[in-house]
């Protein structure tokens, strides 16, 4: 190759484009099906359409039928010839098309997807990716908001991590389909219109198990992922204004959670709020605030406090307003933490 | 490996059309005419024989003869015959000895394939070394076949591994427990072989019960709306556990597929001959672009479920019996009896290979070593996993404080 060449290829690899989330998976794909013949994308409506929400637009007719494969309508049926396709040497990329839909995929994905590595004592390898549009905000219709990961990060075997931002997006999706690992891939749907400066130069891309500290701050750690990253960046906005520095943890990865990077925290500022949109009982904020506690606890100022949606089912479009964390539920967590006046003020139990 | 490279592994390439085979047909011609009646570009339920299934054997020796599937199976001489034969008869071996294994405290579970020798053998011998092969938990017939290591197949009856032995080197996946799972697994692998522009196969073994799982019909959906080279094998054994298997089909197992877009074969399981003739018929039309196929196994399964199972509670001793009367073993031994292929000689010395089988499966079970306590934390992913090697340290820890830790 000629240096002109290569350096056009260099040049091209660290430039940086101001992408939209869904545009920045779909670039991340993009390179993911050129750099490796043997990852195919495959779901419902991925291929002529694009997907539902174009992630994979213009895919299909880049790389063909092929290798980007438009499904029968069935959940298992995905997952499990994906596994077929894996025993081959394949890297099968899944697309489900709305959190709520991945149930019937359920037994692939914990029986079978997260354990033939297990099983079969190393000799046979899952490097599946799962990608699945998640979260609430969008004045949807019923199953097209959930938070489902908690049951995916309880199943040994399978990684899940989720995006927050354009560049995680890409840099992430890409490490993913990389992994030899089967990964759970959240992606937070009512972000995917948000924009932000991407390169497809990973060569300083933070390690897919890593967290991020998204803002650093002194008073009050606050813990979160996926959708919730945007809140809790404009809540540490406005306990700024209240005299109170909040530092941003976006955790990227749920399992393994990185709890080094919140511990280093956490011994930092004594206080801790953590927050996501899934329910409350038994979800990924109750393994961090357990983690935490026992890990910091000599450290600690006050309780762990969660800021969750509710442990009912998502609800209707009209009254998602008061099921999902919003940035003032953050800031009451926050008062609460720092001791001071807050909701629960007086609560005697 | 035992068998590996045995009879019948050929590669079955064919130029076309021919001219009709004649008793002595050379090979590229030899099953040109059984192909083109077989081919069907619609989807048909081929019933064909007496009893509503194809059968070459009849249960008491005879051979009947079956003009459209004669020619599949014409090369086969009494000498191979006498093969499958030594197949069925260790192969019943190693489930007697499994099953003893297990009531001795040896094995902790074992699930025996009494009765449906034939249907594994005569699948199993039809197939390529390099063709990939998707079970079940009771296909320890077909693993045999592929050349499976004994200690590999029992690892899991014993309780030291959910798998047991390396897929790859036997080209046969790990048995599965979830019912019908692996029916998708072979279709997956099917389309990445028709990517991949190999004429190998892939074929999916489960029962009767397992085509009532959803995984199985959407199996079928996917290997009829991609178009890609996998052999559905349902051995009707008639029970899923306690079920009958009218609970589980008001028509023919076989007469679904066709409803799906793929022809389907209904045939005697206890007949190795037929299963052959089948199976064949299945991996030509897979190999050559044709799409899949559902071969449909009527068998019985003599033993239990498994060694935990009591049958005695939900069948009759009547229903066994006539089972008994079709036995696959018996049946082609008194056809080899008749034709002067099966000696004293031979009867003893396939005895006699049942017999060391036995004694090295047996040795390999007592003998296997017991896996180590931190290697519970072994190959749960495949990369370093931070959080689990924390875990595996703070156990390893927990071990070395206590006296007599490992």
């Amino acid at each position: 190759m000629s240096s002109s060449v290569t350096e056009a290829a260099v040049a091209a690899d660290t430039a940086t484009t101001t992408l939209t989330l869904s545009k920045a998976i779909n670039s991340g794909l993009r390179r993911a099906l050129a750099d490796d013949d043997r990852v195919v994308i495959m779901g419902e409506d991925v291929g002529t359409l694009g997907g539902v929400f174009r992630v994979t637009d213009g895919l299909q007719a880049e790389f063909g039928a092929d290798r980007v494969i438009d499904t029968p309508l069935a959940e298992s049926g995905i997952i499990g010839t994906a596994v077929g396709l894996a025993y081959r040497g394949y890297r099968p990329v899944c697309e489900i098309q709305f959190d709520g839909f991945i149930y019937p995929g359920f037994d692939q994905i914990v029986a079978q997807v997260a354990k033939l590595h297990y099983r079969s004592g190393g000799m046979v390898s899952m490097p599946i990716t799962i990608r699945v549009p998640f979260g609430g905000g969008i004045g949807a219709v019923e199953h097209h908001s959930e938070s489902p990961e908690g049951y995916f990060t309880h199943t040994s075997g399978l990684r899940v991590v989720s995006c927050s931002n354009p560049q995680d997006a890409h840099a992430m999706i890409r490490q993913a389909i990389a992994s030899d690992d089967p990964v759970l891939f959240f992606e937070p749907k009512r972000r995917y219109w948000t924009k932000g400066e991407v390169t497809e130069d990973l060569t300083n891309a933070l390690p897919l198990h890593r967290a991020r500290v998204a803002r650093e701050g002194s008073d009050v750690t606050l813990v979160t992922y996926g959708p919730l990253v945007m809140t809790a960046l404009d809540a540490a906005t406005a306990a700024a204004d209240d005299g109170v520095s909040v530092e941003v943890i976006d955790l990227r990865s749920l399992s393994p959670l990185d709890l080094d990077t919140v511990t280093a925290s956490v011994r930092k500022t004594g206080r801790v709020v953590i927050s996501h949109e899934a329910q409350l009982n038994g979800g990924v904020g109750a393994e961090v605030a357990a983690s935490i506690t026992e890990r910091c606890f000599n450290w600690l100022e006050a309780a762990p406090a969660r800021v969750t949606g509710f442990d009912t089912p998502y609800p209707p479009a009209a009254l998602e307003e008061h099921f999902l964390p919003d940035l003032d539920r953050m800031l009451d967590a926050v008062d609460r933490v720092m001791g001071r006046e807050n909701s629960l003020s007086g609560w005697d139990d | 490996m035992p068998g590996a490279e045995r009879l019948l592994t050929r590669d079955y390439r064919f130029t076309g059309v021919g001219p009709l085979p004649t008793r002595n047909a050379d090979r590229d011609g030899r099953y040109a005419m059984a192909r083109s009646l077989a081919t069907a570009d619609e989807a048909t339920t081929e019933v064909l024989g007496e009893g509503d299934f194809v059968q070459l054997i009849d249960p008491d020796g005879i051979r009947v003869t079956n003009p459209r599937f004669d020619p599949w199976v014409a090369d086969v001489t009494d000498e191979q015959l006498v093969d499958l034969l030594e197949d069925m008869i260790v192969i019943r071996r190693i489930d007697t000895e499994a099953t003893a294994l297990q009531r001795q405290g040896e094995l902790g579970l074992w699930p025996p394939l009494l009765g449906q020798e034939a249907a594994q053998v005569g699948s199993a011998r039809a197939l390529r070394s390099d063709d990939f092969v998707f079970p079940s938990y009771r296909e320890n017939g077909v693993a045999y076949c592929r050349g499976v290591d004994y200690g590999d197949l029992l690892r899991i009856w014993r309780g030291h591994s959910h798998g047991g032995w390396n897929p790859h080197s036997i080209n046969m996946a790990i048995p599965a427990v979830i019912i019908g799972a692996q029916s998708l697994h072979a279709v997956g692998y099917a389309m990445g072989l028709k990517r991949d522009g190999d004429d190998a196969i892939a074929i999916a073994y489960f029962g009767d019960g397992a085509t009532s799982q959803g995984d199985v019909n959407e199996a079928m959906v996917f290997a009829a709306s991609f178009h890609v080279p996998v052999v559905f094998f349902c051995q009707n054994n008639q029970w899923a556990i306690s079920e009958p298997v009218t609970l589980q089909a008001k028509r023919h197992i076989s007469d679904r597929a066709p409803g799906f877009g793929i022809p389907s074969l209904r045939v005697d399981g206890n007949d190795v001959l037929a299963v052959m003739a089948a199976t064949r018929i299945a991996t030509d039309r897979a190999r050559s672009g044709g799409g899949a196929t559902f071969i449909e196994a009527v068998t019985y399964r003599m033993g239990p479920h498994t060694t935990s199972d009591d049958p005695t509670r939900y069948r009759s001793a009547d229903e066994v019996a006539e089972w008994a009367a079709k036995d696959p073993i018996s049946r082609l031994e008194k056809l080899l009896k008749a034709r002067g292929a099966l000696s004293e000689a031979v009867t003893a010395r396939l005895s006699a290979k049942a017999d060391a089988v036995a004694a090295e499966l047996r040795n390999a079970v007592i003998t296997m070593p017991a896996p180590s306590a931190l290697s519970v934390f072994d190959h749960v992913y495949a990369e370093q996993n931070p959080w689990l090697e924390r875990q595996r340290a703070q156990y390893a820890a927990y071990l070395e404080s206590i006296e007599g830790g490992e």
